[in-house]
Order: C-alpha cells, then structure tokens, then sequence
C-alpha cells in the first residue's frame, strides 16, 4: 500500500541517540515526541554547550578585562558569527540576539514602528499568522494611528496574492508574514511576497519560527529586511532568538529597551547609543542560550540543512497518507507547499480528549488553537490535534500515531 | 488503559454525545461566559431564577468532552434547586476533582455528587482538571454577578 520509499539520508540511529530525552518512557511506553512545532528536543552537542559555559566559562560578556570574561565574550560572539553564516547574513552586527521569536516581533513593532510609521500608514500581515505576529502589529498601529490589513486565504490554507497586490500602495510601510504556518504548514511564496512589498516601497519581516530549523534560509538570498526566529526550535535553550535586519534600517530605527550593553555614553541630561548590534541587547544576555543557539547551529549543519528538508518532506508524505487512511479524520491544512506539520480533526473526538488518550500512549502532539485563533475561526473549528516533525521522528512514530488514533476511535465510536 | 476507562466512562460519553439543557434560553435572569483561553474551550450558561430556586438552565459553546459532560452534569443537577445548593454542590465537585492524586476521596463524597462523581477520574489528569471546571466556573459567575466573563486561568490546581 505505501507508495513511499522507505529511505533516508543519514542514520536514524545514530541522530536518535544525539537527543537523550528520545529514551524516556512515558507511563510505561516509548516517548513518541510529535510536538516539534512548540519546541524541539536538545541534542548532547548543546546541551554540552551550555553545560561547559556554567562550568568553565561563566562570566558577563563585553565587560571584564579578567580571562573569563574574554573567553564568555569570544564563545558569544563566535555563536552570533555561526548564526550569521547560517543564515547568510552579510554582517555578524546584522544578528541581534534576543529572547526568541515573539521578542524579535516586538522590536520591530516597536522601533520600526516608532521611527517610520505614522497616522495613515498601513502594516500588512496574513491571516495564518501566530497571535505574536499579530498583537504587536496592533498595538503598534493603535499608537501611531497606523492600520492594520489582513492577506485572506484559500480552504486549502494558501495565501491569496492576488487579494495581497490589490492591498499593496505607497501607504504600505510595512509587510508581516509567516515563512512557514506552525498551524497548517503551509510554506508560504515568501520571496514572491518580499519582491512585490519592495515594489510598492514597503519593508518585509518573515517570522521564520518554524523555518529555520526545517529549510534553508537565506536571508540575502530572499531580500528580506527582517528575519525573525527562536532558538528553542532549532534544538536550542528556550529564551534565546534572533532578529536579523538590514545594517542601513537597524541603523535608522530608535533603540527598543534602554539599559547596560546598548549605550556609548551615559550622562543625566544625554545618552549616546552603542553600534549594532548592541544598540538593541539591553542588559545582560542570555549568554547560555547564545552559546547553545551556536552549537545547535553546528548540529543542523553537520546533518545539513538539505538533507533535513528531504527526509522530513518524505516524512510528511507518510504521515499524511496513513494519516489520510484513518476513518473520519480530516487534515487541515492541505497547502501545496508544505512542511512536517499535520494538523487534523477527527469525527466524534475532540482535540483535548485526543491528546490525553495519546498522551497514556506515550505520544506527545499539540491540542488546541495554537496561538492562531484566526486561522480555527476561518476553518470554522475550535481546535485541531497536530503532528509536527523533526529530524529524529519516524514512520514507526507514525504507525505508531495511527494506533493511537484507532484507540480514540475506539472511546468516542 | 484503565485510569483512562476511568476518565472516559460510559456516563461521561453519553452527556457528551447527548448534552442535557444545551440550548440557550430565550427568558433569563443571570448568565455568563467561561472561558478557557489556552486551549480554546468555550460554554455560556444562562439562568432562570425564580426568588431563589434555579428553574430553569440552559448552556452553548463547545469543548472536549470532559468540559461539556460536566457542564451537561451540572445542568442536570442543579434544574430546580436553590442557589445555596448550587453553591454548595460546586464546593463539593471542586473538593473532589481537586484532591490530589494518592490521597483517597470516601466513598461518601463521591455518593453525594450523583451521577457528576462519575468525574471524579479527571484527577489523574491534571491538564484535564480545568475542563472540568470551566461551566461550574461560569454558574458561579453567573450566580454572583461579579463579572460576567470569567477565566479558568484563575483556576488552583
């Protein structure tokens, strides 16, 4: 019955055996971990990371003149570098570490904002974005008398570019959307997107949470002005993120949060402000969580970045069609362009009652709406159940899922 | 799968494939909204007062079957009593579904529940324990007025 080759590029094993929390058991079963889309999994190569920086390097950065200070600052500044090449950024000042993705939104909305929005202007987000790429935009353009429009989409959950052009005008400032949707998948025309906001004048920032760790971004390569994403879902500590921005716009918009590491000089009656990055890290980092981002990078990069993208594409394929083979589940999200991420509905059960019944399985997945009441209201449901893959999931895991399902079923008839 | 035969019985299913009073009531003197915002669950509850008995009770919106059999539950329980029982018979339910897992409830305190002590299993599910209480969480905020929206994220476990 399966179509689909049973093959992948680099040993399953060996890549299981990088995370060690994969050999937990979960009330007595293996842990099927399938919520990736809300955080991924530590491989030992970070955790070491940050084990060796509170045991051996430990101290404040871009300060001390003592030997721990200058191997913290160096092992800082070495992970903002490994960032920068990741993503293909033109210059390590163009990295801004910040405490993830919601952080980095925020920055924008605020000193963007700040700088060049005014009464009358307009922001333009989609209608699949998470609630963090959605409240800053409104409480923004609330302050400056800015509006704020919607790109609608299809029922398969693609974005409709045509309605997004017909938006477009030299009142655009600025352009907000999702690279991939955390609830439907969907991997959106982000370089079509960026070309036609440039067009009519306009900056774009692409929220790239569920991106990063999933397909290769390059930044110069999209022409984004803003790149957004946490460090928690590309194997990284949780509070650690980053916003990449071009030199010339970093250097234009207004500091976000006052305080030590972002300022040149202090007097009571004037401040001068640090160059970037530093301009927009306030006080002490989260020194840690840059170092571990640092190491998480080396990993993705050992596998590569491609290499990822197919297995977990081949994976998704098999997902769906065992997925698609349980009686009355329905998939939400059925873009074109999509990424490791499921989201279903199943006939007679609901998400919640899912997710525990899976959960005595030893079967981890996400219940509920998300972060994204806008895309449930526009599917017309309350919640979905979502399967989210990583590089250390696979089709036994689904198999696996599938049992799980037929259980429910058996429950809720 | 016997905890979760224990959170999924028969009773449970059955109000949540059949819920009692789910209508909304066109003549009422009291309701409210309870709200769960992380996963989405949603109920109002509307009342009919008449001095101080509930006769009539009604409720809409949707979540898990866990919310919406408590709140069909409750529904049924408390049609035709007085608001001090009402009252009273939430301090109950909430004692029970919040004793932790390990401690014993008696047999007792469950018998008084009625049929609504067939909840009692939500306890090995502290995740669940919220959708138990979210429309008893909304009676309440009907009944005193206080606010008519309420959260569970208020809620101790």
């Amino acid at each position: 019955m399966m179509t689909i080759e049973n093959e992948i590029p680099y040993s399953q094993e060996k890549i299981r055996n990088d995370f060690p929390i994969l050999s937990l058991k979960i009330h007595g079963k293996s842990l099927v971990y399938l919520d990736n889309a809300a955080t991924t999994q530590k491989p030992n190569a970070v955790l070491n990371a940050q084990d060796i920086y509170y045991r051996e390097q430990n101290s404040n950065i871009h300060r001390g003149v003592h030997y721990l200070s200058e191997v913290a600052t160096f092992e800082y500044e070495k992970a903002r570098g490994k960032v920068k090449n990741f993503i293909n950024a033109a210059d390590s000042k163009e990295i801004i570490f910040t405490a993830g993705t919601t952080a980095s939104i925020n920055l924008v909305a605020h000193s963007f904002g700040k700088t060049f929005l005014t009464a009358g202007d307009e922001v333009i987000i989609s209608a699949m974005e998470h609630h963090s790429n959605i409240v800053p935009w409104q409480m923004i353009c609330e302050e400056q008398g800015a509006i704020l429009r919607v790109i609608p989409m299809n029922d398969d959950g693609e974005l409709l570019l045509d309605e997004f052009k017909k938006m477009l005008s030299s009142k655009t400032k600025l352009v907000s959307v999702v690279y991939i949707s955390n609830s439907l998948g969907t991997i959106n025309p982000v370089k079509k997107i960026i070309d036609l906001a440039h067009h009519a004048g306009a900056k774009v920032l692409i929220d790239g949470a569920q991106a990063v760790a999933h397909i290769a971004v390059n930044v110069r390569e999209l022409d984004c002005d803003f790149f957004a994403f946490s460090g928690h879902k590309i194997f990284s500590p949780t509070g650690i993120g980053i916003l990449y921005g071009k030199t010339d716009l970093l250097d234009q918009m207004k500091p976000y949060q006052g305080g030590g590491d972002m300022i040149r000089s202090v007097t009571f009656e004037k401040t001068t402000f640090n160059d970037l990055p530093y301009k927009f890290e306030a006080g002490t980092p989260n020194i840690a969580g840059g170092i571990g981002l640092g190491a998480a990078v080396d990993y993705v990069n050992t596998i590569g970045i491609d290499a990822i993208t197919e297995y977990e594409h081949s994976l998704l394929l098999y997902g769906t069609e065992v997925l698609q083979q349980v009686n009355g589940l329905r998939i939400i999200g059925t873009a074109k362009e999509k990424a490791g991420v499921i989201s279903f509905v199943l006939e007679n059960a609901h998400p919640h009652d899912i997710g525990t019944i899976l959960d005595r399985e030893g079967i981890a997945i996400r219940t509920g709406h998300h972060c994204t009441q806008p895309v449930m209201q526009r599917f017309g449901i309350p919640a979905t159940a979502r399967a989210s893959i990583s590089i250390y999931n696979n089709r036994e895991e689904f198999d696996m899922l599938v049992r799980g399902l037929e259980k429910v079923k058996e429950i809720f008839g | 799968m016997s905890e979760l035969n224990e959170l999924y019985q028969q009773l449970i299913l059955e109000h949540n494939k059949s819920p009692r009073n789910f209508k909304k009531l066109e003549l009422y003197t009291h309701d409210a909204d309870g709200y769960n915002p992380l996963c989405g669950d949603h109920y109002h509850v509307w009342l009919k007062l008449d001095g101080d008995t509930i006769t009539d009770i009604g409720f809409q919106g949707s979540g898990c079957a866990i919310s919406k059999s408590s709140a069909s539950m409750m529904t049924a329980a408390i049609k035709g009593s007085t608001v001090q029982e009402a009252k009273k018979l939430f301090e109950k339910f909430h004692t029970v579904i919040l004793t932790k897992i390990g401690d014993t409830i008696s047999e007792e305190n469950i018998e008084e529940l009625g049929s609504l002590g067939a909840l009692a299993g939500v306890r090995e599910f502290p995740a669940r324990i919220k959708c138990a209480s979210l429309a008893w969480h909304a009676l309440n905020a009907a009944l005193t007025k206080k606010d008519k929206s309420i959260s569970t994220e208020t809620e101790k476990n």
